[in-house]
């Protein structure tokens, strides 16, 4: 048993402080210990992206991150993108689009594609297709899922627009 | 103008929101008060001796409550097989015990030795580790054929050797023989349809939580058919009531066939939460999920084909080698017998077909029913089989296909089904005209340019959903029926609840099935919601498995709702003082035909549960009917399929150009679910065609163990595909006149995959009869390098 470590991180917006194992995975902390049970675990060795969290802006498998490196971290989930009273731009896209189905690796994906859409606001089919490669869907075979996506930048691009 | 809702319209899911919003509530997000962990140890051996399992040291370890060896399950059930088949010489198959955990020997990778049950995960495996397991390892017996030869080790000792039967079905041996011995053309091809596991994203979970002061279990897990656990685990395991216990599937993350068996784990978790009077959770790890999921496919095959001088199709025989795994899963028998060898025919009139199956133990996995479940098997096998005759005999492979097209139904099979209709031609005239055939040559000059070699293949799939009638499956082995159940209870306001024995797991059942009810009464889709899952709120149900749920279970809600409008309609006829005979239904209000007078939907619900002015004497208050619904045949979708493909011949690397598919599904009550399920089955298909791979080495080690060593689709492995299902030619004999279309992309897309890389190839001068799938670089690679 290694001596717990005090673990301040800001989770959705929320201040969460607590002790912790180092070796303690990220996916654990926010399922079991913050109950945010919107990302899953669906490989433990990252494959797979169902875990898939923002982390300081970047996208990162929870599953293979010690609660220790998310320190002092700004944590995103799917909680924090949208709600069912306010869906952000990709819920309401994977909605519309038939973009899940059994909705496992939906949280991950989604996730992902917000990021996604910020490091590329206009990608191609192509650039999707590749940019969403860590994420693996069993259910859809990614057509619907691309077509949310490509969806959601144009909504995001317009909306952009009309606002400058 | 589409439809905006009920039958043939595209609402939005309902269950979206929860699912996008990280709402869903999936098995592992369930947690109860006082929950214990397990930890199985799990052989590492493919076989062995277990000549002690010492767990002193272990139960001191700390927070562990209990360990639990084979010993605490002697007296306890074995996990049952649900289909018995009678083998060739008339004898039953072989059928071994199969404990919940190991009993004197371990007999594959993964085998349960021992459970740790303690207060916390990390602290089960903690003292997993501590559990000293004295075994001395076996040969193992991983080639199907070795299996069978003489002196091999026999995977079971009490069984005679490792065949667990040998069938043979269809036309009798002197048709077929005639129709080969005066073939014009023999065409054989040897083949294996790799073995894959089905690994949905949300890997198995099983919570079970008993309460001793009512003497009542429940079990939470990850199922596509929570009553069929219910009564195999209660009723062949552990010897539970079924009022005793309660079986809760929730949302479940995809199931592909691989949750519809009675697992171990489940067992283990009622039976252990009994014992300590806790709950007991267990959440599979995806290593764990390839070791203890029941696998798919791995068949090896010789299909022969006889053509007469003109090319039409005389005989077919095949000889079929299935891997059983090292213990038959719950529906193992029936995938490669009745699932498969009843579907050999395929699309084609050939009037002589004989299918042979020897049924083979091995120190591996389980292996069962996978998306599809025999029938993409046949459909291979055969698929491959005209695809390779066309090329021998220099004829264009769809011209083939047409000229020996089933034309007219019903058509009764050498191989025991009937087709209640279809139309093949109509299909493959989509196709083509969804595939620009005619600008082939130009794409495949200019791949050529690139130095890339392009093809083009096709194939054809028919397949049997709703598995059925009861009483002939019964005949046939199967120990279940497979019938389905609704309930349909109206309230007092006129919302309705229909519980439903099917089980959503992806499908949309909570979209689709509000469609039909909601226009067979006229009323809002958002007043009606179906429930599923739960033992304890549903009436009954077999499940949702082989494309079954709309046409079984939804004509059980059809003929519920049937026996609510007939209700419905006496107490209308009360409240309008008027024949029951002159009532209509139309957009909720019942009418009096001819006359202006009419009660709303409402009124009629109120009244029942309101019964003031009520006709007390004829009929009871209230207003729920229940049906249960046995199919009269199987429904049989078809289509057929096109893959353009490159391929890279410095590398072996095969892209997938462009995918066509035209199925025709009978009667479609939601086209884009239904679209989104042939797009799934497709990915899926093409991952066992170009991807995936469940490996054993010779020592029966699982090489292919996590998502790091098994490759499935992503994004960027797949092209956009075209999808039509607009020919239609309707189930003749449930009341929605749909077939199903869960299976068919993962059954109708393998064999036109490797046509095409089979027509690049030969295409560019080589001569290559067939590459086993996948179609990994290394594999193309070496077939063109010889």
């Amino acid at each position: 048993m290694s001596k717990k470590m005090h673990i301040q991180m800001t989770v959705n917006g929320e201040e969460q402080e607590f002790l912790a194992e180092p070796r303690e995975l990220l996916i654990h902390t926010l399922r079991e210990r913050l109950n945010i049970t919107g990302p899953h675990i669906g490989c433990e060795t990252s494959h797979c992206g169902a875990c898939t969290v923002t982390i300081n802006g970047k996208s990162v498998k929870s599953c293979t991150m010690f609660v220790a490196q998310a320190n002092g971290a700004e944590v995103t989930t799917i909680e924090g993108l949208g709600n069912p009273d306010s869906l952000h731009v990709l819920q309401e896209a994977f909605k519309e689009h038939h973009g899940l189905q059994c909705g496992f690796c939906t949280p991950g994906m989604i996730t992902r594609a917000s990021k996604l859409l910020e490091e590329n606001p206009t990608p191609s089919e192509e650039e999707v297709r590749f940019g969403m490669a860590g994420n693996i869907c069993r259910c859809t075979g990614y057509q619907n899922i691309v077509k949310s996506i490509l969806a959601a930048a144009e909504e995001l691009n317009s909306a952009k627009e009309a606002a400058q | 103008m589409p439809k905006d809702h009920g039958i043939g319209a595209s609402p939005k899911r309902r269950e979206d929101v929860r699912f996008l919003t990280g709402a869903g509530n999936y098995t592992d997000d369930i947690n109860v008060y006082g929950q214990t962990y397990v930890h199985f140890l799990r052989s590492d051996v493919a076989h062995g001796t277990i000549n002690s399992v010492d767990t002193g040291a272990a139960a001191g370890m700390p927070g562990v409550v209990r360990i639990f060896t084979g010993a605490d399950f002697e007296g306890v059930g074995g996990l049952p097989c649900g289909w018995q088949v009678t083998d060739k010489h008339g004898e039953a198959m072989k059928e071994p015990g199969h404990p919940v955990l190991a009993q004197g020997k371990v007999r594959h990778v993964g085998d349960p030795i021992a459970a740790v049950v303690a207060e916390s995960l990390e602290e089960a495996r903690n003292a997993a580790e501590a559990i000293e397991v004295d075994i001395t390892e076996l040969p193992a017996v991983v080639d199907m054929k070795s299996a069978l030869e003489a002196g091999s080790t026999k995977v079971h000792d009490d069984l005679s050797d490792n065949l667990c039967y040998d069938w043979q079905f269809g036309s009798d041996q002197a048709a077929v023989d005639e129709a080969f011995a005066n073939a014009a053309h023999v065409t054989t091809l040897d083949l294996r349809n790799n073995r894959l596991v089905a690994n949905p994203m949300e890997p198995r979970v099983a919570l079970g939580d008993y309460n001793r002061a009512n003497d009542e279990s429940t079990l939470y897990t990850t199922s596509q058919n929570p009553h069929v656990i219910r009564l195999l685990m209660g009723a062949f395991v552990l010897g539970l009531p079924e009022h005793k216990l309660r079986v809760v599937a929730p949302d479940v993350g995809g199931g592909f066939g691989t949750k519809i068996f009675h697992y171990a784990e489940e067992a283990f978790v009622t039976f252990a939460s009994r014992q300590i009077n806790r709950p007991v959770k267990w959440t599979s790890t995806r290593s764990e999920a390839f070791m203890s999921d029941a696998h798919g496919r791995d068949h090896v095959t010789t299909i022969e084909l006889a053509l007469d001088a003109d090319n039409n199709f005389t005989g077919l025989r095949t000889d079929t080698h299935a891997n059983m795994g090292a213990y038959l899963s719950t529906f193992a028998s029936s995938v490669p017998t009745w699932l498969h060898g009843t579907l050999m025919a395929g699309n084609y009139k050939t009037p002589a077909v004989q299918v042979n199956v020897k049924a083979v133990f091995t120190n591996t996995v389980a292996v069962d029913a996978y998306r599809g479940a025999g029938r993409p098997e046949a459909t291979f096998q055969l698929e491959r089989l005209v695809d390779k005759a066309a090329r021998e005999l220099g004829v264009d492979p769809i011209a083939l296909r047409r000229q020996n097209f089933i034309t007219e139904f019903p058509y009764a099979t050498p191989v025991a089904v009937e087709y209640d209709t279809g139309n093949y031609h109509a299909t493959m005239d989509t196709l083509e005209s969804m595939i620009d055939r005619e600008g082939f040559a130009a794409r495949r000059a200019e791949s050529a340019s690139r130095g890339k070699l392009r093809g083009l293949g096709v194939n054809c799939y028919i397949e049997a959903c709703g598995i059925a009638p009861s009483n002939l499956v019964g005949q046939l082995g199967a120990r279940a029926g497979l019938y389905d159940a609704a309930t349909v209870r109206v309230n007092a306001t006129g919302s309705i609840s229909v519980m439903v024995g099917a089980h959503s797991h992806g499908q949309g059942h909570e979209t689709v099935f509000p469609q039909v009810v909601a226009e067979m009464l006229g009323i809002d889709e958002g007043m009606v919601d179906i429930v599923h899952g739960d033992s304890s709120k549903i009436p009954f149900g077999m499940g949702t498995y082989g494309s079954r749920s709309l046409a079984v279970c939804g004509s059980a809600m059809v003929r519920a709702t049937e026996k609510i409008i007939n209700k419905a309609k006496k107490i209308a006829a009360h409240l309008l003082e008027a024949s029951e005979a002159d009532i209509e239904l139309k957009d909720g209000q019942f009418s009096v035909a001819g006359t202006d007078k009419s009660v709303a939907w409402g009124d009629v619900t109120l009244a029942a549960y309101v019964p003031h002015n009520y006709p007390l004497e004829d009929i009871e208050p209230g207003l729920e009917e229940t049906a249960f619904y046995d199919p009269a045949n199987f429904t049989y979708p078809s289509g057929a399929y096109a893959c353009e493909v490159e391929v890279d011949p410095e590398t072996g690397k095969v892209t997938v150009l462009d995918f066509a598919a035209a199925d025709d599904f009978g009667n479609v009550v939601n086209p884009m679910i239904v679209e989104g399920q042939v797009h799934g089955g497709l990915a899926q298909g093409i991952g066992q065609a170009l991807l995936e791979n469940c490996a054993y080495d010779e020592n029966g080690q699982l090489l292919s163990a996590s998502y790091m060593d098994y490759a499935m689709p992503r994004a960027d492995d797949v092209p956009y595909y075209k999808v039509d299902h607009s020919n239609v030619t309707p189930c003749t004999h449930n009341p929605l006149g749909v077939k199903g279309c869960g299976e068919a992309g993962a059954i109708g897309s393998p064999p036109a995959l490797v046509n095409a890389v089979l027509d690049a190839l030969n295409a560019a001068g080589h001569d290559i009869g067939h590459i086993d799938m996948p179609l990994s670089p290394s594999r193309v690679w070496s077939a063109i390098n010889g």
